[in-house]
């Protein structure tokens, strides 16, 4: 599905339970010129990252199944996802979570409520400090 | 032969001071025969020639000779002496007159013509001794005639001593010497005529004899002599008694005679004295010593009275009453408390007497307990007695013990009383004490109780605050959570649909959506500081120290309100002061209250100016950061009520300034948290100053 003659869209992985939401980031993606991709907790998310290897995941932390925390954990822990930056979207930082965030592996996060262009903002940051993720 | 006349007035006067000088002479004169010589001498002081002749009767021979004579020779005298019986002798012949006899004629063997010769001695007594003068006629010279009567009887007295004379013979003195005690025969001034050897012993030392000896028989004759001379002062014709201490001249040791004297008159007509001198020295020691002992008794006497005295004065001191018995029951003794309950007066009442009668019938059967038990030595019991005085009853404790003698026999009983009406009534205060005491008790401790179990209910309802408070902030949080999700999807949407997302907006269109967009965020805001609180409330605002400056806090504090101060008309700036060092503290918390701080002073300053200024203390080691406004002032009443929750001096509905109320009570929290404060100066119309007061060095909660 991919053409490399073309200039590669970075892929996106959104992963957040919260249907409205994760439909508005990602419809916020796309209308910003990224490519997309889905999950609705936490394993979805490692099964999505491990078939699609996105350049980047937006993880919410508080999901079903398997929370954002375990599954930051988890693709660090595995050579082929360990190098796709992970920013979290945390709620309001009631205890802390934006370290508990990093210590599980996440480069960069976000507190929610984020607006779409802000977290667009953010998206673009990361990618650009991690140099060449679009070369994959 | 003559008979004498009386005598004629003599021509010359007396010579007293002659007859002075020789009564003086013959005072100081022991010696008969010099005091003889001394009379003849004197008889013939103023006719030289004169005859003169002194005879006396020898106690050994009873011949009379001469014993001192002027102007007559030694054959002359030795012709003078006479034996008494001799009666053709003159002189004879005058002794036997008894009076002066005048020889005229010569008649041998007198030695001249006229002489007179004269009797010496006591009237009526045998004469002593006969003076012979030669005399011109029967009448006596006024001189001789004094010498006869004064001299004479003088003469006659000191002639025994020239010689003892045994009278009666041997065997009269041998048998005074057999009696025991001495036995004198002694002239009235003492000195003895006749002396028994055991007299002798005492009063008489021969020539013989030691120094000692002579020294202790002349102290005792000296003794005696005074002894009897003190009986002559008295009437001398009965006998007299008398204790005469001597010394044992051999012995040297003191005795003591009973000296028993009768006077007598000698053959010669002098008087005497028969003295029997009887040793009662044991016996003076006997007296002494029974004198002593009966002292001693009667001192011993008066010791017990004293000591009886003094042991009724201590038990009458006793203020308890205390009554010695015979071993019979009867009383013998007691003090004065006993007396009052006991012993009965003669102006005693009936009622009195009545009250006394049933105390000692108690006190009877009392006893009687005591006397019953063999063996016991005392009895301990209660007994109830009357106050005779006045009917009230006494309760009294009586001990009674037996007094026995050294071969313990019964002599005598004690009984002590002791009111018991005192202790009682203290025991009885002490009971009611203990009562109260235990209400006391019992009510301490049912309210002890009481407060445990208020306790309890307040530990628990404690509890259940903790816990509806946690639960309250667990809601909060959860809430906020809640309400910040579809939050997000709202304000996301917005802020999609005003890029353009879906397409371009009509004017109106995005003007509504704008309003959307600032309500939705002021909703945000609220529910974040709700949050906030929430969390500092429930101790789950994490404290976050680090190292940082002031300059670059202010700089991003002044660039996040850029916008807003880029819209208002005011001069705002920022100042630091000089040497503010670089801080340790939670740099988030710090930058929150500056921009709430800021925030506010835009808010409620119409124009003028916004000044931010940190400052160091160096005094207090603490950092300011005051944000001062010409705004609208705030009313001292109103002061401290805006940094409560929720307030904001226009508290109503339609209040002109937005903000939630509760940026100021977050601002002095988290102020609390860094160890500071926040401080307000403020004058209505004029502006306020906010202050941020906090330690350069945090320390950790």
């Amino acid at each position: 599905m991919m053409n490399p003659s073309e200039t590669p869209k970075p892929l996106v992985l959104v992963v957040d339970d919260y249907q409205d939401a994760r439909e508005m980031y990602a419809e916020y993606l796309e209308f910003s010129g990224f490519r997309v991709a889905e999950a609705k907790n936490g394993q979805e998310a490692l099964d999505k990252a491990f078939e699609l290897r996105p350049d980047i995941i937006l993880m919410d932390l508080s999901l079903p199944i398997m929370d954002g925390w375990e599954a930051t954990r988890r693709l660090k822990g595995d050579d082929r996802t360990r190098a796709i930056p992970v920013v979290a979207l945390t709620g309001h930082a009631m205890t802390g979570q934006s370290d508990e965030a990093k210590g599980a592996g996440c480069d960069s996060f976000v507190t929610k409520p984020c607006l779409p262009d802000a977290l667009v903002d953010e998206v673009r940051r990361v990618l650009a400090t991690h140099g060449g993720a679009s070369a994959r | 032969m003559v008979p004498p006349t009386a005598l004629p007035t003599p021509t010359p006067e007396p010579d007293v001071e002659a007859r002075l000088a020789l009564a003086e002479h013959l005072l100081a004169c022991d010696e008969p025969r010099l005091c003889a010589q001394h009379v003849v001498a004197w008889l013939t002081r103023e006719r030289p020639s004169d005859i003169a002749a002194w005879l006396v009767r020898d106690s050994g021979t009873g011949r009379w000779v001469c014993l001192a004579a002027r102007n007559l020779s030694e054959a002359q005298r030795g012709a003078l002496a006479f034996q008494p019986d001799e009666t053709s002798h003159p002189l004879a012949e005058a002794l036997t007159q008894g009076a002066p006899c005048f020889f005229a004629a010569p008649r041998a063997p007198l030695p001249a013509v006229g002489c007179i010769a004269v009797p010496l001695g006591r009237p009526g007594a045998p004469a002593a001794g006969l003076l012979l003068l030669s005399a011109d006629g029967p009448t006596l010279t006024p001189d001789a005639a004094w010498v006869s009567a004064h001299v004479g009887p003088r003469l006659a007295a000191m002639l025994p001593t020239e010689r003892r004379e045994v009278a009666g013979g041997e065997l009269l003195r041998r048998i005074i010497d057999t009696v025991a005690d001495p036995v004198l025969l002694t002239d009235l001034e003492g000195r003895p005529h006749i002396a028994n050897t055991r007299a002798e012993v005492l009063l008489v030392a021969g020539p013989d004899a030691s120094e000692g000896r002579r020294r202790a028989t002349e102290l005792n004759r000296q003794v005696f002599s005074s002894a009897l001379a003190s009986f002559a002062s008295g009437d001398t014709s009965t006998v007299r008694r008398r204790e005469v201490p001597l010394v044992d001249p051999v012995e040297g040791i003191d005795l003591l005679f009973e000296v028993v004297s009768t006077p007598v008159l000698e053959p010669d007509g002098r008087e005497s004295l028969v003295s029997v001198l009887r040793n009662v020295t044991d016996l003076g020691r006997a007296t002494q010593a029974l004198g002593e002992s009966y002292r001693r008794l009667r001192d011993t006497e008066r010791e017990a009275r004293s000591e009886r005295h003094r042991l009724d004065r201590v038990l009458d001191s006793v203020p308890d009453p205390i009554i010695l018995s015979d071993p019979a029951g009867g009383m013998v003794m007691m003090n004065g408390p006993a007396e009052k309950l006991f012993a009965t007066h003669p102006d005693s009442g009936e009622a009195v007497i009545r009250r006394l009668r049933s105390n000692n019938a108690s006190f009877s059967s009392f006893l009687a307990n005591l006397l019953d038990a063999e063996g016991r030595p005392r009895w301990r019991g209660q007994l109830g007695l009357v106050d005779p005085a006045t009917g009230a009853t006494l309760p009294m404790e009586a001990v009674a013990s037996k007094v026995l003698g050294d071969s313990g026999e019964l002599t005598g009983i004690v009984t002590l009383f002791h009111d018991r009406s005192e202790a009682l009534e203290k025991a009885r205060l002490l009971e009611r004490v203990k009562e109260g005491s235990v209400h006391l008790e019992a009510r301490v401790q049912a309210a002890t109780a009481e407060l445990a179990e208020q306790n309890e209910m307040l530990r628990r309802q404690a509890i259940q605050v903790e816990q509806a408070s946690a639960a309250k902030s667990q809601f909060l949080a959860n809430m906020s959570h809640e309400f910040r999700t579809p939050l997000n999807a709202i304000l996301g949407y917005t802020n999609m649909l005003l890029q353009g997302v879906s397409g371009e907006l009509n004017p109106s269109q995005k003007r509504n959506l704008t309003r959307i967009d600032s309500n939705g965020r002021h909703l945000l805001e609220v529910i974040n500081e709700i949050l906030d609180i929430t969390r500092i409330e429930a101790g789950r605002m994490p404290l976050n120290l680090s190292d940082f400056g002031i300059p670059e806090l202010l700089q991003e504090v002044m660039a996040e309100m850029d916008p807003i101060i880029a819209r208002s008309k005011l001069t705002v700036s920022a100042h630091l002061g000089p040497r503010v060092p670089a801080v340790y503290s939670d740099r988030q918390k710090v930058k929150q209250i500056v921009l709430n701080l800021l925030s506010n002073a835009l808010k409620f300053t119409h124009e003028g100016s916004v000044q931010v200024q940190a400052e160091y203390v160096a005094a207090t080691s603490t950092l300011t950061i005051s944000v001062t406004d010409t705004g609208i002032g705030i009313d001292p009443a109103n002061q401290e009520k805006i940094f409560e929750d929720f307030q904001q001096v226009d508290s109503s509905p339609t209040r002109a300034y937005g903000g939630t109320g509760l940026g100021l009570s977050i601002c002095r929290r988290l102020a609390a948290m860094l160890g500071g404060r926040v401080t307000l100066q403020s004058t209505q119309g004029e502006g306020s100053t906010f202050t941020l007061h906090f330690p350069r060095r945090a320390r950790r909660a």
